[in-house]
């Protein structure tokens, strides 16, 4: 059973529905003392980074996400924002702290007169260059085409936890897998297919983990 | 690369899906939830529902229709969702953040606004504030006069606002809006093609993407509205009474050298 985290920032619904679609169990989890209860923790949003940060702080779920995730291990999967609150800073709207689960900065997406026209947000289908076969891609051609919305990207300190590649102005992390921790800044519940597959795979990372305890 | 877009419109009066000709006549096609599946199927790029019913009247209990009943366009949301593994927009009489806020929590992704954010700007900023620009499409309806002038109209195509759609739409953008959803009256549902020079105008005065709608009659229209500076296009009428719309407005893109989603 999969954990959608509900912390007031956007839209589960549609990670609900899509998690319906492959008939997998998902619950939106507004209590953190229930999280204990999943053996997989969705992490979705989309709006601000210092609003995402305060909201989930102010619910309590900060020491229990890393309860499960950090000390448990439990599968984790961050999307949009989700991926974003995993750094350590963010300069989105003045300087917030993280959760530093990954280190790494937030920043805008910075129009540069080079490319051309470069319109922010970062809104479409863009080419994701897919580096990680084994986990989040398993079974995908080495390229594939997400639906992405955002205005600012995550550069993790460590390159190598990058999984997937996206270029707009520059390359950024399209996504990330470390140990149990994964997250894509594109937004898998709406890429059709590739997205639900990528769904798919995670969510058997989730059951081979809760048959492995 | 980023792709450009290609977006069906569906409009939804008193619960029913119509199609429309200059704002004014609408013409009723089917139901709200089977136009949905198909274009799942078809995995199109996204989906912009507009609800242009006026009063709360809804149809769709009429035996001629064999519809199941929704008790209001809330249901539809929430119905058309469950089968929607796209980005959905969601516009039409939504006056308030509450508005915005029931929509989104039902399954929409973007909520579109357009006379109320004329009327009250500060709605698109609160609404950035609060759900995040990307989630805030600001609709302009645009109206070209006789001695080529343009100017934005609200309630529907109704009433004039004497504003020039560049500048509000440079204004809708500085208020936190993600996205342009840009419309020509004179050209709805006439199939002559796009109003470039309208769509030219509002993409050089604004950063965020514009989507171009009105007017589409062939496929090869589509790409004129990319060329003239667009991020996506969109249209109602093409995608009804047809197989295959998706498939054949992408390849006419394509074989006008526009890198799209296939």
């Amino acid at each position: 059973m999969i954990a959608v985290v509900d912390y007031g920032m956007g839209n589960l619904r549609s990670v609900l529905n899509a998690f319906a679609a492959i008939g997998q169990d998902a619950a939106a989890v507004s209590l953190p003392s229930d999280l204990k209860e999943y053996d997989g923790i969705v992490l979705p949003g989309v709006g601000a980074f210092g609003d995402g940060m305060k909201n989930l702080r102010e619910r309590g779920f900060i020491d229990k996400l890393a309860d499960e995730v950090l000390v448990k291990g439990k599968p984790f999967l961050g999307l949009c924002l989700g991926m974003q609150l995993l750094a350590t800073v963010s300069f989105e709207y003045g300087e917030h702290a993280g959760l530093n689960w990954i280190p790494g900065e937030v920043r805008r997406i910075a129009p540069t007169a080079a490319i051309g026209e470069l319109r922010v947000p970062h809104m479409g289908w863009n080419d994701v260059r897919l580096i990680h076969p084994n986990g989040l891609y398993t079974g995908f051609p080495s390229k594939e085409t997400f639906y992405f919305v955002h205005s600012y990207v995550f550069s993790p300190n460590d390159p190598t936890v990058v999984s997937g590649i996206c270029s707009y102005g520059l390359d950024f992390a399209a996504s990330v897998e470390v140990g149990n921790l994964y997250a894509t800044q594109f937004h898998p519940e709406k890429s059709h297919k590739a997205g639900i597959t990528l769904l798919k795979n995670w969510s058997e990372k989730v059951t081979a983990c809760s048959k492995s305890v | 690369m980023l792709k450009k877009r290609l977006i069906p419109v569906l409009l939804l009066q008193n619960g029913l899906l119509v199609r429309s000709e200059l704002f004014r006549i609408h013409q009723i096609i089917g139901n709200p939830i089977h136009e949905v599946k198909r274009f799942n199927h078809w995995t199109v790029d996204e989906l912009i529902y507009l609800d242009i019913s006026q009063g709360e009247a809804f149809g769709q209990n009429r035996e001629d229709h064999k519809v199941k009943g929704f008790v209001d366009s809330l249901e539809i949301i929430s119905e058309v969702s469950k089968t929607c593994f796209m980005p959905l927009t969601w516009g039409g009489r939504i006056r308030t953040l509450e508005d915005m806020r029931v929509r989104l929590q039902r399954g929409a992704d973007k909520i579109s606004i357009n006379s109320q954010a004329l009327r009250t700007p500060s709605l698109i900023s609160e609404g950035a504030r609060t759900f995040g620009s990307q989630a805030i499409v600001v609709s302009v309806d645009c109206l070209r006069h006789p001695d080529g002038a343009t100017e934005v109209y609200i309630d529907g195509g109704k009433t004039a606002t004497g504003k020039k759609p560049e500048e509000w739409a440079h204004e809708a953008e500085a208020n936190g809006a993600g996205e342009i959803l840009l419309q020509s009256i004179d050209r709805d549902g006439t199939g002559l093609g796009f109003d470039t020079d309208l769509i030219r105008k509002v993409s050089e005065a604004t950063t965020i993407p514009v989507i171009a709608c009105s007017g589409v009659g062939r496929y090869e229209h589509y790409a004129d509205g990319i060329r003239a500076g667009a991020s996506a296009v969109a249209a109602a009428n093409i995608w009804h009474f047809k197989d295959l719309s998706d498939r054949a407005g992408k390849k006419a893109l394509q074989r006008a050298g526009i890198d799209v989603r296939l």
